[in-house]
């Protein structure tokens, strides 16, 4: 019988990233409710056995070579392999690129239901419910899988992650085999970015700015040493991305990024619905807006009514005289 | 190469949705509707893969009642005059079909893409409704054909395909398939055009054919509601943020009181 809860820990050369833990912390209340043990596989060369510290008792491993180039369908034959080992009930991973990418295929494979990018897991009369954003956060659907093994990929930023408990992990390495498909895809080339950024999905503090920034020049005088003097990721709205002052990678909203940070700064953003989609269940949310009509205030935790070319300078200065951010 | 473009009718992107008190689905009687946004990037793509000569034919399939005619036809009309867009459209409608789960639809679409050939299939990376992100992935499992998910950037020599995909911190990732294969369009990809008059009046003359169950050979004991995995169990409206607060005063007063209320207050600085 199926049970116990398994955790896709994604990694960053080869340290787990921030999703591992906040999965890892969720799972073990989780299974405190719904009995089972809390497993966890790590996909590629890393440092597996420390998770045990975070509660998980076994830690599966797919480690070949093909996992250093390949994450497009390989991923799909490692997590099935953990599944035969695990026989877990339930199946986390963070809604990241290659899980999305990665656990529609499982789900086909293994003949399991997924709930995708979802906010909240609770249990409810012994059934574990995923509460997910629809509509693009218009519209909460409470939803439950039937499968025996159900996938839930989560929000990053949905839960804390807790300090380590202090176990330890036994790590048991996978033979994973590929189907033709699979294989059939390659990875031939990483493209780094012009600066190290933290990913906007994963990010925990972000400032955006809006079209009136008005060229990527001030997007650099204002918005990024913003960002920087707050320890910030920076991110855009559309039309400043479509007039080509940021990059698409930095476009926040129904059409780009899902955030989901602590803090969130809409500099001259008016608060679009198509705008919203990527940032409402931020937890804190500031706007700076010259019109103290912008619908943004209606989703503001605290608002400034003014104009950025005055507001952001003065913020980066107090931000670096406060020493936030160090 | 024949190209097939999966387009689903949502609800438009700046459409009100409202959650009724008794936790049902979403009130959709007075939205407007429009093609999923990211399925619009699909469909250009394939087009300018037919207009560099890449692809032969284009075939745009959608899993919808009749009430999808009218956007099916919106993506039937885009296209350069002589080279007319997509040649025809598939709707796939039964019964049977009602209450599908994702992987459901990815069953119907993919018994679609085979019947009609198909050798690279362009989907949305997301539809703006239901917000999954599974089901092209999981038509490419069905099929057993490779899958990239959220393309920026998309090469076609042949049959060797070279497709650009954002993946974490920045980073993006160059990944080599050959067909037959599934690509799922992100924001990036291009800028899709518009329907123009012409390519209105000639898409009313392209077949929209209209392909059930039985014409798929599908079993339908894997689709529809009594097959799904995933169901809801119930709806909320978003949940309601505390009443905002407006700082006042001069700027510099302004920002310090700012600064200290997130790190004292929110206490996330
Ligand atoms: C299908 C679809 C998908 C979309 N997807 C997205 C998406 O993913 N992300 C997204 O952001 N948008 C998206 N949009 C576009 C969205 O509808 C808005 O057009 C866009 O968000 C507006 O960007 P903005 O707020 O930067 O600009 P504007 O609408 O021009 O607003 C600028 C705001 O700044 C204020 N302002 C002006 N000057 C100053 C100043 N000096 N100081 C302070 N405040 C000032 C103004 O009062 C105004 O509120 C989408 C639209 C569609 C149709
Ligand atoms: N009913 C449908 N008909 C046609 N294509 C669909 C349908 N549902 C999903 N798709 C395609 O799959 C993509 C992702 O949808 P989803 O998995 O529902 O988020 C969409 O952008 C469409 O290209």
């Amino acid at each position: 019988m199926a049970s116990g809860i398994l955790v896709v820990c994604e990694h960053e050369d080869g340290a787990p990233k921030k999703t591992a833990y906040e999965l890892l912390s969720k799972a073990r209340s989780l299974a405190a409710e719904l009995g089972g043990d809390v497993s966890a596989v790590v996909i590629g060369s890393a440092n597996a056995a420390n998770l045990g510290e975070y509660g998980a008792s076994v830690v599966y491993t797919a480690d070949g070579s093909e996992f250093s180039s390949d994450g497009t369908g390989s991923w799909a034959s490692a997590l099935a392999a953990a599944i035969v080992e695990a026989d877990p009930a339930v199946v986390l991973g963070a809604a990241s690129v290659d899980i999305r990418s990665a656990f529609p295929r499982l789900a086909v494979r293994i003949g399991a239901g997924m709930a995708s990018d979802c906010t909240d897991l609770f249990i409810q009369d012994g059934v574990l419910i995923a509460r997910r954003p629809m509509y693009a956060g218009k519209a909460f659907a409470d939803v439950s899988i039937s499968s025996s093994v159900a996938l839930y990929s989560v929000r990053p930023n949905s839960f804390p992650g807790a300090a380590p408990v202090g176990g330890s992990a036994t790590v048991s390495p996978l033979s994973v085999s590929h189907s033709e498909a699979e294989l059939a895809s390659k990875i031939v080339g990483v493209e780094a970015p012009k600066s190290e950024t933290i990913d906007l999905t994963e990010a925990n503090l972000i400032v955006s700015g809006g079209r009136p920034v008005d060229s990527s020049e001030n997007f650099d005088r204002l918005i990024r040493p913003l960002a920087e003097a707050l320890g910030a990721t920076v991110g855009a709205s559309r039309a400043a991305v479509d007039a080509g002052y940021a990059p698409h990678n930095e476009q926040v909203g129904q059409t780009g990024k899902v955030v989901n940070p602590s803090l969130y700064i809409a500099a001259a953003i008016s608060g679009a619905i198509q705008h919203l989609a990527g940032m409402r269940t931020s937890r804190v949310i500031v706007a700076i807006n010259k019109n103290p009509e912008a619908p943004i205030f209606q989703h503001a935790t605290y608002g400034i009514v003014g104009d950025i070319f005055e507001i952001c300078p003065l913020l980066t200065e107090e931000a670096k005289r406060q020493g936030i951010g160090r | 190469m024949k190209v097939g473009v999966c387009i689903k009718r949502v609800p438009g992107s700046d459409s009100r949705i409202n959650v009724g008190d008794d936790a049902q689905g979403p009130d959709l009687a007075d939205v407007g509707w429009e093609v999923n946004p990211y399925d619009s990037f699909a469909l250009e793509e394939a087009l300018q893969l037919q207009e560099s000569g890449a692809a032969s034919d284009v075939v745009v399939f959608t899993v919808c009642g009749p009430e999808g005619d009218a956007k099916i036809r919106d993506a039937l009309a885009i296209g350069k005059r002589g080279k007319c867009g997509a040649s025809k459209a598939v709707r796939l409608d039964d019964p049977a079909f009602a209450g599908s789960d994702a992987i459901g639809v990815a069953r119907i679409l993919a018994a679609a893409v085979k019947k009609e050939g198909i050798d690279m299939v362009i989907a949305g990376k997301q539809s703006i409704d239901g917000d999954s992100a599974q089901v092209p992935a999981m038509m490419a499992e069905i099929l057993g054909w490779p899958s990239v998910c959220e393309v920026t950037d998309l090469e076609v020599d042949g049959s060797a395909i070279k497709a650009w995909r954002a993946a974490g911190s920045g980073k993006r990732e160059v990944v080599a398939l050959s067909l037959p294969c599934v690509i799922t369009a992100d924001k990036g990809l291009n800028t899709p055009r518009y329907p123009t008059l012409p390519g209105i009046m000639a898409a009313k003359r392209k077949p929209i054919e209209v392909v059930d169950a039985g014409a798929l050979g599908l079993d339908t004991s894997t689709v529809g509601a009594s097959a799904a995995l995933v169901t809801v169990a119930k709806w909320s409206p978003p949940p309601a943020r505390p009443q905002g607060r407006i700082l006042e005063g001069d700027a510099s007063a302004v920002v310090a009181e700012l600064i200290t209320l997130l790190r004292d207050e929110a206490k996330v600085l």
